[in-house]
Order: structure tokens, then C-alpha cells, then sequence
């Protein structure tokens, strides 16, 4: 057995993203990086580090809070922005919350619709950004699978999937007219268990949620969720404890646990190799119907 | 900082998952007629080599449509957009992954309907193997010749010809052998280093991870396992030469000036010596930088920021070369150009043309010739329209930097822009200089304003500088290295001539440059109702020379982008 894993992909595929990067910063007017918090922008801050240093990230970082996020998640954000010496503009559909937007009673398409989605596209609009750097990766969705890592937006946000744009070599075509824009995916190529071996290669810090610990949940048709913001507790449930992490974050009521014992990196890695389904799954807003991520893409979703 | 992670944190079973020697990344890319089973084929290796999780294929099993003969139609794992699903057939390149113990695999799979072979060269331009799909019962199709010739047009040196559907011809060796032997035969004249005929069925998964006992007459490895072993040695033809193509200046501070970028070929070291084009003048690397602490030696591929030992007036789009071996300079030169949009070629019209991290402005100044792509005869043509291949000559703005794309990918690869929709319409494979350029007036009309203007990418323009000396030599300076037509007019004129200058700049469409210091507000004033709109002041006190003159540079350069 040897005795060192080397991951030379793991070089090839960050200097892939450098070079996006410092591309995307270089040619449009006023680029934005889209921050959820979760592993895949963490994993994207330290590549933006990387490809300006010693200068600093030459962009601020949008934060689309749809209210619902885990309190653990915004504690982290702030410290960790904080820390690297990023700027950070966060947005939310206030108007939305107002009227009571909430997953129980809009159903999760229309809440998503009005919480990440227009908010998305208002927070684009507000900032005047024409480029909006992204942390999707292909192998997370089937109609992700088929996006450039510059993904056009017409002027009102949407996205064409027949009609897109030749992408050879690294010649990125950074042209829009005013009102467009494009989204840029500088994790493309990445794939989850990469994304877990470089957090760990790097020392990313990430948020505690990513680690199995004794949790206060409930579960509910399959799904533990944890009775924090937003998720309220229906007749007759009850909290217990369980040793649970999320695999992948988002919503607090949109977003379920799995039971884990991974409480460290390695951990964690060993449990995605066993695997045998996807991050996505617990999200409850892929499974609305067939090519729903399509639909939302189309209409602006990231 | 440590490339290596320390195996002991890991179980033996999950070190072994991870890989034990070092995992490179190999890309390949699906090719071959409409309905060969290029995404029944890469949907069964990724199922095979568990690179599907069971949710997605429960989705797939649940799905209203399987055309396939199995219980599960693997072509649903790739064709992910909702009209490939309704119409059976690829439209657009997916993007898969899947990673083994000795490999991370990117596949991209291709579409085979002729309306979307632009979509074949977009997938083959990264990849360092195509896996061609036949059809066995159809055998060798004109698409599967087409593709294979792009597929030599972009530089692939290794093919492998998967013959599938061998369940329809009942694992027949002799099925399998003479569409192998046509194939070989025919392929020869591309000169690929590797052709590997292999016998598969997408569908019963016969070759395609595991050997088949169906197939006991082949004795081959499966498609897995010769993409595992392949060797990838440094895909490199470029003989050392450096190239580092600036793509961003780092400037955290007044101190600090760094060229950061991707090191195309050669290799660098503090210390060599480098020329910096377009300006051809010499300094040495100072350091190499990343985040990862400075580095004695950098290779081709890694994203690195250099810094130099003399200041010099770099910016992104100029290249750094090593002093041996340089890239040729022009601004007319051949190339192969797909035609990828609908939108047919307008010969004689201007493009926007990118080059490395360079975009300047360009026309097809002669179509040399098409290639038919059924007999690869070349003949003249007028124009080119979608999915055409053609040799043609490029006449640029300004010059490139360049090498043949068969030498040095980077440098030798360009797409071209439509300056209206911004639409990628071509994508270029440069081949050399041209022996003696043809100079050929299109027209015998006189140039009209907007001509000019085309032609040289700006309008006229007045840019009035106060501040010290030489902000304003040093903005000519760098236009001009740029492509731009500007000129310093000088102070030393009489009232009559100065006027009678300023007005002949402006009709020649220049960007006309005034010192303003020792000038007379009179002349400011007269500048600005001459040029009204684009008339620019920059008023600069205490910066830099070098900073000032950037900053007003690419103040100029918004302008001109609008
Ligand atoms: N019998 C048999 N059928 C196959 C095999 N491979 C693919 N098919 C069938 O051939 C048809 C076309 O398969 P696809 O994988 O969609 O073909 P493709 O080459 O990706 O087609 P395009 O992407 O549209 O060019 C489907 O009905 C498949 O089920 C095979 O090995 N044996
Ligand atoms: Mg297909």
C-alpha cells in the first residue's frame, strides 16, 4: 500500500476554475459571486482567493437570504466573510415575506419561485452585476449536465437550453448587450467526492451542519428535519434525538438530514463513497415533477 | 503547502476507493451517427462502474419513455433536457463524470444528428480521446467519417472505434472485422497515433466495463479498462517553448504589479529571461506566485502570477515568450474554421476574433477552399453556413501571437464573434503564416466614416491629459501596441496649424492625444466642440506614470466597448 494519495486532479481541476476565474473578472464590467453558504461555495471562495491573490477577491458576494436558512448558516457566513475580507451584500424578497411566503402554504415551487428565484434576479438587477459566478456542479442534475460553464441570460434572466452558445477550448465569450447576463460556473467539472477531498486537502472551513452530531429532530414522511426556523411541529409530532448531518444545505423546512456518524472530514468522504444516492435527494424541491430543475432554470433559477 | 494527503486518516477500503497512485484526469468525448447508442453506451458505463446513484436511476426506470430493449434505457442517464427525452436523440454535449481508482474521467457526449455536428467539434476540443460509435448492422456511416475527420481537425491523436449493437448481429467476428478493417483503412490519412476497434453492445453492457465471454473470439481489453490504461503522456508538441499568455494584472497595491495566468507551454523560473510582446522588449521573471507559496519552477497548466524584474508596461492580452524558439507575429494568417451558426459567413465583413486572452477584430479575407466532408475533396466556396468546415485566410486588426494549433493547442486555437449578436459563430484552428499574402482590394470605392470605423475598432476621438510628463507619451504608446490609431499631436504649432491638425485627426478617425499642461485653455475648448461627444480630460496629480496611463487606457477601452 503506498502511503500517500496524491490527487492530481484535483490540481488540474482547480487550475480550471482559476483560470474561469480571473477570465470572467477580466472581461465583464461588473461581475458578482452568488455565496449559499454551503461546501460548494466554500469550496469557490478559496479558489477566488486563489486567483488573485495577493490581492483580494475583486468582486463582492451576493447572499439571496430567503429568511429560512439555518441560524447556524448565517453565523457562519458572517464570520467567515468577515474573516477572508470579503464584501457582502445580502438580498431578500421582503416584499415576498411580507405576504407570508412560506413553503406550507405557497407549496415549495411557488415559494422557491418568489424567495430564490425573483429574488435572485432583483438582487442581479439592484447591483447592476452582468456576471454572477455560481457554485453548480454538472454531476449534481440531468439538465445541469447539459450547461456551459458561461450560462447566457437573456435580460430577463432566462436561460435557453437549445440555443446556447458554442463553448470550445477555454475561449469563454464573455459578450452580452446591455441587460443580459451570464452565469458562470467555475466548479463544473467538479464532482462531490472532489469537492469533499479538496475541503480536505485545504482546510476549508465549512459549516458544523456537514458534521454528523446527536441532533434535536423530527421525522416526517421519510425526512429528518430539524425544528429550527420556519419548520413548525404538526399535531401529534414529537422531537427526538438523532445523530444525523446534512449532506447538502438549504431551507430549513425544504432541507432534510441524514443519519451519519461522520463527524470528520475523512469521515465524511468514506460515507460518500458508499453512497449509493444522490445529495439531491433530500432536497424537496427537485422531485416536483419530471425536469423540474429545467423549468426553473429556464425561468432564472440558478 | 502539501499536495499529498496522508493515507492513515483514510480506511484501507476507502484508500483503495481514493486511489493509491496518483489520479489524473482523462477527457473523452462520444462521436458518431444519429442513433449508434453513443448515450445508451456512456449511461451503461456509468451505471456499470457505479457512477449512477439509485435515485437517478430510479427516475430513469420510472420515466414514460424507454426505446431501448432492456428494462432500462440508459441513453435517459445523459439526455437530461426535456426535448431530448420527447425526441429520442442528443441535441446538446452532456457533461458526465465518473472516477475509478486510477482515473477521473470527463466525458463529454456528443449529439449525432448533422444539425448539430458543431456540437461534436464543442465536445472533441478538449478531449484527448474519441470513442467513435458504428453501428454494426449499418456499418461505417458518412457521419462517423465526418466526425472522425473533425475529430483529427482538432487534434485528437487517440480514437477508439466501438462497433455496437453486436447483439443485433449475433457477436459476429466477422461482422466485427471487416467494419474495423474499412475503418482502419479509412482513417489512416489522419495520422491518429492509437485506433482501438473494439465490439460492444451498449445495451447488454457486452465489452464495456467487464470483458464479454460473448465475444470470446476478441481478446482486447474493455472500453473501461483501455481508457484506464492509455498512457497520457505530456500531450506536448510545443518542443519547451514559453508561452504564458497574460489574462490579468494582480495589483493589490502601488507595490505590487503581477501577471497572473496559465502557463500554456514551457516551462518557467525566477530568473529567465522573457520578452514581453507585443512591445518585444526583455526583462527576466522575478517570481513565481500562487497562494500556495512562491514556486521555483512552473509547468504547463498551472495557474500561476508572475512577477518581473523591470517595469513594464504589460496588460492582459500581451504574451510572454522565452527568448528561444518565439511565436510567430502576423496579422494575416491560415487556419481551419467550423461554422457554427445559422447566420451564414459574410466574407470581407469584420468579426471579433479571440485569441488566447486577447479579442481583436478580424475578417475571412479569403475562403481557400471547403472541404467536402464525404470525400474530403477541397473546392472553391462563396460563403460558409452552418456545420461547414474551409481553409481560409484571416486578416486581423492587429497582429496575434501565435503558433500552429497541431504544435501548441492554446495558442493556436480562436473563435470568432459576431460583433452584432455576440453570437460565437466559428471556431478557428491556426495553421502556419501565410508564404506571401495576396493583397486584394475588396472594392475600388472610397473608404465612407463607418468604414473606418470598423476597421479600426474605434471612433475619433480628443484625449486631453494634465499632469506630469509622460502620462500622455505613455497612453499613445499603449493604444497603438493595442491596435488603436492614435497619435500625440504636439504643442509646438502655430493657432492656424494646430486647429487645422486637430480637425484632420478627427476626419482620419484617430484618437487624438493632447499634453494639456503647457497648452491654452482656448485649445481645450476648441478640442472639445471638435470632438464634442468624445471628447475625454483626465486631470492626473499625484499617481504613477505607468498607473495613470492604464487607468486613462482602459477609461478609453469602456468607451470603445460602449
Ligand atoms: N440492440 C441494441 N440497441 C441499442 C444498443 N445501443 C443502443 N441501442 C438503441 O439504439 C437507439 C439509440 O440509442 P442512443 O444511445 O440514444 O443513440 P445516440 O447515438 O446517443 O443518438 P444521438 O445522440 O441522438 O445521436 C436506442 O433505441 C437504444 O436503445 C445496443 O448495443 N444494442
Ligand atoms: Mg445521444
Amino acid at each position: 500500500m503506498l502511503d500517500k494519495i496524491q490527487f492530481d486532479h484535483l490540481k488540474m481541476l482547480e487550475a480550471e476554475s482559476i483560470f474561469i476565474f480571473r477570465e470572467a473578472a477580466a472581461e465583464f464590467a461588473r461581475p458578482v459571486m452568488l455565496y449559499s453558504i454551503g461546501k460548494d461555495s466554500s469550496v469557490m471562495l478559496r479558489l477566488a482567493q486563489k486567483a488573485f491573490y495577493p490581492g483580494k477577491i475583486p468582486f463582492p458576494l451576493l447572499h439571496i437570504d430567503t429568511s429560512y436558512k439555518f441560524p447556524e448558516m448565517i453565523e457562519f457566513r458572517d464570520w467567515y466573510v468577515k474573516q477572508i475580507g470579503a464584501e457582502l451584500i445580502v438580498h431578500t424578497n421582503r416584499k415576498a415575506l411580507a405576504d407570508g411566503a412560506n413553503p406550507y402554504t405557497l407549496g415549495t415551487k411557488a415559494c422557491c419561485g418568489f424567495l430564490k428565484t425573483r429574488a435572485l434576479l432583483d438582487g442581479l438587477a439592484e447591483g447592476g452585476f452582468d456576471a454572477a459566478f455560481g457554485g453548480a456542479r454538472r454531476d449534481e442534475e440531468k439538465s445541469r449536465a447539459k450547461e456551459r460553464v458561461y450560462s447566457f441570460r437573456d435580460s430577463l434572466g432566462q436561460w435557453d437550453p437549445k440555443n446556447q452558445r458554442p463553448e470550445l477550448w477555454k475561449l469563454y465569450n464573455s459578450r452580452h448587450h446591455a441587460g443580459e447576463s451570464i452565469r458562470i460556473f467555475p466548479l463544473s467539472n467538479w464532482s462531490e467526492l472532489d469537492i469533499w477531498l479538496y475541503i480536505h486537502k485545504e482546510n476549508i472551513p465549512i459549516v458544523p451542519l456537514y458534521y454528523a452530531k446527536e441532533r434535536e429532530a423530527v421525522v416526517r414522511g421519510g425526512s429528518i428535519l430539524l425544528p429550527q426556523s420556519g419548520v413548525r411541529l404538526l399535531p401529534g409530532e414529537k422531537t427526538q434525538r438523532i445523530q444525523c448531518r446534512m449532506r447538502s444545505l438549504g431551507c430549513v423546512p425544504c432541507t432534510g438530514a441524514i443519519r451519519s456518524e461522520a463527524d470528520t472530514l475523512p469521515r465524511i468522504i468514506e460515507e460518500l463513497i458508499s453512497f449509493r444516492r444522490s445529495e439531491r435527494e433530500n432536497r424537496v424541491i427537485d422531485h416536483d415533477e419530471e425536469g423540474s430543475m429545467e423549468l426553473k432554470k429556464r425561468e432564472g433559477y440558478f | 503547502m502539501a499536495t499529498t494527503a496522508n493515507v492513515s486518516v483514510f480506511t484501507p477500503v476507502a484508500a483503495m476507493h481514493l486511489g493509491g497512485a496518483s489520479r489524473k484526469l482523462l477527457r473523452f468525448t462520444t462521436a458518431g451517427s444519429v442513433d449508434d447508442g453513443k448515450s445508451t453506451l456512456i449511461g451503461r458505463l456509468l451505471y456499470d462502474s457505479q457512477g449512477i446513484y439509485e435515485d437517478q436511476l430510479a427516475s430513469v426506470r420510472a420515466s414514460r419513455i424507454n426505446r431501448s430493449p432492456g428494462a432500462i434505457d440508459f441513453s435517459l442517464l445523459t439526455d437530461g433536457l426535456r426535448a431530448e427525452r420527447e425526441q429520442g436523440i442528443t441535441i446538446d454535449v452532456a457533461y458526465r463524470y465518473f472516477s475509478t481508482p486510477r482515473r477521473k474521467f470527463i466525458i463529454a457526449d456528443t449529439p449525432g444528428h448533422e444539425q448539430y455536428t458543431r456540437n461534436m467539434a464543442t465536445g472533441a476540443s478538449t478531449a484527448d480521446v474519441a470513442v467513435i460509435l458504428i453501428d454494426a448492422t449499418k456499418g461505417l456511416l458518412p457521419q462517423s467519417r465526418r466526425h472522425a475527420y473533425i475529430a483529427s481537425l482538432l487534434g485528437i491523436r487517440h480514437i477508439v472505434a466501438a462497433i455496437n449493437k453486436m447483439d443485433l448481429v449475433g457477436y459476429s467476428q466477422s461482422v466485427f472485422e471487416n467494419i474495423a478493417q474499412h475503418f482502419n483503412e479509412y482513417a489512416e490519412t489522419f495520422e491518429f497515433e492509437t485506433i482501438y476497434p473494439l465490439p460492444v453492445s451498449a445495451v447488454g453492457g457486452d465489452n464495456v466495463v467487464r470483458r464479454s465471454q460473448r465475444t470470446a473470439w476478441f481478446d482486447g481489453p474493455a472500453l473501461l479498462t483501455y481508457l484506464e490504461e492509455l498512457p497520457l503522456e505530456e500531450d506536448d508538441a510545443s518542443d519547451g517553448a514559453v508561452r504564458f499568455p497574460v489574462q490579468y494584472v494582480v495589483r493589490p497595491d502601488a507595490r505590487f504589479r503581477g501577471f497572473a495566468g496559465e502557463l500554456a507551454s514551457g516551462t518557467l523560473h525566477p530568473g529567465d529571461a522573457v520578452i514581453a510582446l507585443p512591445s518585444g522588449r526583455k526583462t527576466r521573471i522575478k517570481s513565481i506566485i500562487t497562494y500556495d507559496g512562491e514556486l521555483d519552477e512552473a509547468r504547463p497548466g498551472e495557474a500561476i502570477t508572475v512577477t518581473l524584474e523591470d517595469e513594464l508596461d504589460t496588460s492582459r492580452g500581451d504574451l510572454l515568450t522565452g527568448e528561444e524558439k518565439p511565436p510567430s507575429v502576423s496579422r494575416t494568417f491560415s487556419a481551419s474554421l467550423v461554422w457554427m451558426h445559422e447566420k451564414p459567413l459574410e466574407p470581407g465583413a469584420y468579426y471579433l476574433l479571440k485569441h488566447t486572452t486577447r479579442t481583436v477584430r478580424a475578417r475571412v479575407k479569403r475562403l481557400l477552399s471547403r472541404v467536402d466532408i464525404h470525400t474530403f475533396a477541397e473546392f472553391p466556396a462563396e460563403t460558409l453556413h452552418m456545420n461547414d468546415i474551409a481553409k481560409v485566410e484571416i486578416e486581423a486588426t492587429l497582429p496575434l501571437f501565435f503558433d500552429p494549433y497541431r504544435r501548441i493547442r492554446t495558442l493556436g486555437s480562436l473563435i470568432l464573434i459576431d460583433p452584432v449578436s455576440n453570437a460565437t459563430v466559428a471556431a478557428g484552428m491556426i495553421d502556419g503564416t501565410l508564404e506571401k499574402s495576396i493583397h486584394q482590394p475588396l472594392s475600388s470605392a472610397a473608404i465612407t466614416p463607418a468604414e473606418r470605423q470598423q476597421i479600426f475598432g474605434h471612433r475619433a476621438a480628443a484625449v486631453w491629459i494634465t499632469g506630469p510628463a509622460g502620462i500622455a507619451e505613455s497612453v499613445e504608446r499603449s493604444l497603438l501596441e493595442q491596435g488603436w490609431r492614435a497619435h500625440l499631436l504636439g504643442s509646438e504649432f502655430s493657432e492656424g496649424e494646430w486647429r487645422g491638425a486637430a480637425r484632420a485627426l478627427r476626419d482620419a478617425g484617430m484618437v487624438a492625444i493632447f499634453s494639456g499642461a503647457g497648452e491654452k485653455n482656448h485649445r481645450r475648448d476648441h478640442a472639445s466642440q471638435l470632438f464634442s461627444d468624445n471628447f475625454f480630460a483626465f486631470d492626473e496629480q499625484e499617481e504613477s506614470v505607468t498607473d495613470a496611463a492604464a487607468r486613462i487606457v482602459s477609461t478609453l477601452r469602456k468607451w470603445r466597448e460602449g
